[in-house]
Parts: C-alpha cells; structure tokens; sequence
C-alpha cells in the first residue's frame, strides 16, 4: 500500500485549491487557485494509478531503501535540463522583446511578466533544481550515507516543481509583490518556506547521520546556501496579506528600509544562492571529474568562511545614490571590494585543481566546460566589485552593463558549471559507460562560450554608451539625449544579445538531446577527441 | 535610545569585535601547525568512492 498517504494528502490539497477558487476576494486569487486545483488534480490522478494494492507483506522487500537514494537525483537532472531549456528560450524571447517591442503581446506575455519568468525560471527552476540534485548527490556521497527522512527527499523534489509552476503561473497571471527575485505573493512564499526547511531537514539530516568523520567543504557550502536562503526569503517577504483569499500582500517594511531589505535579499540571493551552492558543486564536480584533490584544502576553508563574512554586507551598492544612508552605501562598497580576495582566492583553487592535468583541457570537453566556468567565475566577481565603487556605479547602475555583468556571472559561472555537473552525472546515475556523444558536449561549449562572449561584449559597449548619452549636457547645462533616443542608439546591440543568447540556447538543446539518447541507452559512433587516451584493450 | 540606534551601536563595536575574531580564530585554526595532514586527509573524501 505505497504511497496511499501521499494521494490522500493531494486530493485533500486539490479540494482546498478548489474552495480556494470558490471564496477568492479577487479574479487574479481565483484563476490562480484553478491552476493550483488542477495541477493537484492531475497529480492525484496520477498517484492513484501509481498505488500498489497487493498485500503490504509481498511489495515490503522489494523496496530500493538501501545504498544512495538516486533515484530523485535522477529526477533533478532531467528537471534542471528541461527548466535550463525552457528559462533560455523565454530569455531569448524577453530580448527579443525589448528589441522588437511589437513581440509583446498583451496582456499575459508583455515584458513586464516574461522579464520575471525569465529571472525565476533560470535562477529559481534552472539554478534550484541543479542545486538541490547535486547537493542530494554530494552530501549522500562524502557523508557516506543514505539521503535523510525517507521520502523527504521526494517532497523536496515535488514540493520545488509546484513553487515553481505556481510562481511562474502567477507571473504570467500578473501577480506579483514586485520585489526583484522574490516576486511570488505571500502565499506561494510560505509554501516555499515550508519546502526549504524539509529540504534542510533532508540534507542536515544526512550530515548528522554521516559515517565520513570530517564534513567535506562542498556541505559547507551547501549548507550554508540552505540556511542563508531560508533567512533571506522569510526576511524579505514578511507581509500582511490584505485577506487571506486574495494576492495582493503589504510589506512589513516602508521606504528606506524596505529598499535595503529588498538589496539585502536580492544580493545575498546572489552571493548564497548563486555563488556558494555552485561553488559546493565546483569543490566535488571539479576534482571529480579530473580525479584529483582540490589544490589547497586549507584555502577552501577560508575562501568559504570569508565569502560567508563578507557577502552579506554588500547588499548596499545596489542602492548607490539613493535616500539609503552614505555610510551604508560605503560600507556596502567597501565590503564589495573586499569580497575580491576570497572570490579569487577561491578561482585560484579551483583552477590549480589541474595542476599537473591541465592536458585535460585539451581532451576532455567537460574539464573543459567546467574550468571556463571557474573563469567565468573570476572574471564576474573582478567585475562586480569594480561596478561596486561609486564613481564607477554612477555611469554604470541602471544601464545595460549591469545586465552583461548578471549574464557572465549567471550564463558563464552557474550555467557553465552546471553543465558539467549534468554531464559528470548523467553516465553515473543511469549507470551508462559514457556520454551518447562528447562531440556534442565540444559542440555545446564553444556555442555557450561564443553566445557569453558576444552577450557580455555587447552589453559593455551598449551600457557604456547609454551611460554617457544620459550624463551628457550642452554647455548651457541641458541634456543633450532625451530618453527615448538613448533607447533608441540600443537597437543594434538588443539584436546582437538576442543572438548571443540564442547561441546560449543552442548549445542548452544539444545538451538536451545528448543527455535524452545517454539515458535511452544510445552510443553516438564517433571519433574520440585527439590526444583523448584510448580505452585500455584486454590482454590477448 | 532608539532601538535602531541601539542596535547599530551594538553592530558596529561588540558585534563587530565579535565577528572579526572569530574570523580570524577560524583563519588561525585552519593555518594551524599539523592541519595540512587532516586537510590532505579531507581532501580525498570526494575520490575515496565512485
């Protein structure tokens, strides 16, 4: 009798969603509540076909509940595959979109909705599902020791689907509480509070119930990724909903304060979420994948403690300029630019991890893959500081640039290093002797590495530009551009950032297509790469 | 006093004291003679298995 718990607990789930629809104070409550019920519905529905009836006695041992728990990891990958597909088409679109205006098309698919489903949808489905599947793999394997709380791990998988479909649902619906990252209202926020603390039971669990002495340095990163992110979102997200049947939501914070709050989360969601969740994946997938330890162990220790002690006061340079306090936007500065030597401190180890393999770049495109990210990484946190300091933050903030700086960060360090992961963890998991293909993983580098160079590129020379058009005056002291010129002289360079990102995505369906044939079983017949070592032949 | 006050009276000298030598306990500690065995030992978790 598996899982009759489970379809009892959604069935109930898919009737509340329904009074839900029947009591809403506002239209917007009540079509979101309908999406809920049906998603809950057709879940029910497939639980129910999924109950075993036979006697609890025959189906008792052919339960899979010993070794690592896998089989939700199975399901990350293929999740973060098919939402890394789906964020970099909708982003495609979203820059298409603000080169082409007449692609927006009102009311459900405007720029002011694609934008946050496309943030969400890369960060959020993209960026969570690869976190939550490698940090379930990781800490399984250095703890040695099965995935804590049973089927935990299952409600973490399935409970983050459903924030998801809801939050990105509810962006198209046109509700949102307009915080940058944090868009979804207050009550898909709860549920994804109780989702994350389930997933901090699963993976603090697994760490407690270890059989590894030493907590290896990736779970610190990971751990304080989950617990960073459980403050934040709680934080920044108190509110006074208006009814209890409606979306609209008062922030606990006003003004000023509010703005910092906003920054406090919207950086730290960079720096926890984006930065030290991918950097627990660097710490294992790297020395994994050229089988050798990480370059100083001693260092990943201080990178990690002061990553941890620095990153959370940098909040403020986003508010450079503002009513926000001077001494709060300097301090904000100065710990960004302070943030320059664990970042690198951190590139520097990752990278000399190939100390003495580095014709692994050369023969293997997932080290590849993978040392490009940790360039990537490099090069966005040398940048970002740099964007960090007034002077500089006075051309650059609000203009294009600050787009390029997210897009080498996110599209070169959390894309790119995901990448590898999958590509690491795809022959593992489905238990395959290779790749379908490491042609096509060549292939998918060199289109995301040119699709971030020619993003990255272009956004340089359009910010710097828009900079200067919006600070330039005539010498009796008026502006020379009005706004709309200034968007105007941006056309060539939307265009072009389109193309890069289509490049990007490019690269994203070819790894899809090869992670699809790997795990339908598929060799793709093809000449190794040169300098590759051949496959050892048995003795005659 | 305000509580904001305060609280950013506290932030800048107790609790700023606090944080940096905690930092810089841990920096010590990690640099400590005899921690590079243990590391060297930590750093083979990954490669010990599959």
């Amino acid at each position: 009798m598996k899982y009759v718990t489970e379809t009892i607990v959604l069935a109930v789930g898919a009737f509340i969603a329904l009074l839900g629809a029947a009591f809403a104070q506002d239209r917007l409550f009540e079509a979101h509540m309908w999406v809920l019920f049906f998603v809950l519905l057709a879940s029910t529905l497939f639980m129910v076909r999924r109950i075993s009836f036979a006697p609890a006695v025959a189906t008792g041992s052919s339960q899979d509940d010993e070794g690592y728990f896998d089989e939700v990891v199975k399901y990350g990958v293929i999740a973060t595959v098919f939402w890394g597909v789906v964020g970099f088409l909708v982003g495609v679109v979203v820059a298409l979109q603000l080169a082409f205006p007449d692609l927006n098309i009102e009311p459900w698919l405007n720029f002011g909705r694609t934008r946050p489903l496309h943030t969400s949808a890369v960060i959020f489905a993209f960026g969570g599902n690869a976190l939550i599947a490698t940090s379930f793999y990781v800490v399984q394997r250095t703890s040695r020791a099965r995935l804590f709380g049973g089927n935990l791990g299952w409600f973490v998988f399935w409970g983050y689907q459903l924030f998801i479909v809801m939050a990105a649902t509810g962006y198209l619906l046109g509700i949102t509480q307009s915080r940058e990252y944090a868009e979804p209202e207050w009550y898909v926020d709860i549920w994804l509070t109780i989702v994350w603390v389930a997933y901090l039971i699963a993976f603090l669990g697994t760490i407690m119930t270890r059989k590894e002495p030493h907590i290896y340095v990736a779970n610190w990163f990971f751990l304080s990724f989950i617990v960073t992110i459980a403050m934040l979102h709680v934080v920044n997200n108190l509110a006074v909903p208006v009814s209890f049947l409606g979306v609209k939501s008062y922030s606990a914070f006003s003004g000023v304060q509010d703005a910092l709050t906003q920054w406090w989360y919207g950086h730290n969601a960079v720096g926890f979420f984006l930065t030290a969740g991918f950097l627990g994946m660097m710490y294992y997938f790297i020395p994994k994948q050229v089988n050798r330890p990480v370059y100083s162990y001693r260092l990943s220790i201080i990178h990690f403690w002061a990553l941890i002690f620095m990153y959370i006061w940098a909040g403020p340079h986003h508010l450079h300029y503002t009513a926000l306090p001077d001494w709060a936007q300097t301090l904000g500065m100065v710990f960004s630019i302070m943030l320059w030597m664990p970042s690198w401190g951190g590139m520097i180890n990752g990278l000399m991890t190939l100390s003495g393999a580095w014709d692994k770049i050369r023969t293997d495109p997932i080290v590849r893959m993978m040392v490009m990210a940790v360039a990537f990484y490099g090069m966005a946190t040398f940048e970002g500081p740099m964007m960090s300091i007034k002077s500089v933050n006075s051309l650059s903030h609000y203009t294009d640039w600050t787009i390029g700086h997210v897009h080498s960060g996110a599209l070169g360090w959390n894309g790119l290093i995901t990448f590898g992961a999958i590509y690491f963890l795809v022959p593992k998991l489905w238990n395959r002797e290779r790749l379908y293909s490491i042609r096509m993983v060549n292939w998918h580098f060199w289109l995301a590495t040119l699709g971030i160079v020619v993003y990255a590129a272009v956004m340089w020379v359009a910010g710097i530009q828009q900079g200067l058009m919006w600070r330039e005056y005539d010498e009796q002291g008026f502006l020379v551009y009005s706004f709309a010129e200034t968007i105007a002289a941006m056309f060539p360079y939307y265009v072009l950032r389109a193309v890069g990102g289509g490049l990007f995505l490019l690269g994203a369906l070819i790894m899809a297509y090869n992670v699809t044939m790997t795990i339908l079983g598929y060799q793709r017949d093809e000449a190794p790469i040169p300098g590759a070592a051949p496959k050892l032949q048995p003795a005659e | 006093m305000e509580t904001y006050t305060a609280m950013r009276h506290f932030a800048d000298s107790w609790g700023l004291l606090a944080m940096t030598l905690f930092f810089l306990a841990v920096v010590v500690f990690t640099l400590r003679p005899g921690a590079r065995k243990a590391a060297e030992r930590a750093a083979e978790i990954p490669l010990k298995e599959d």
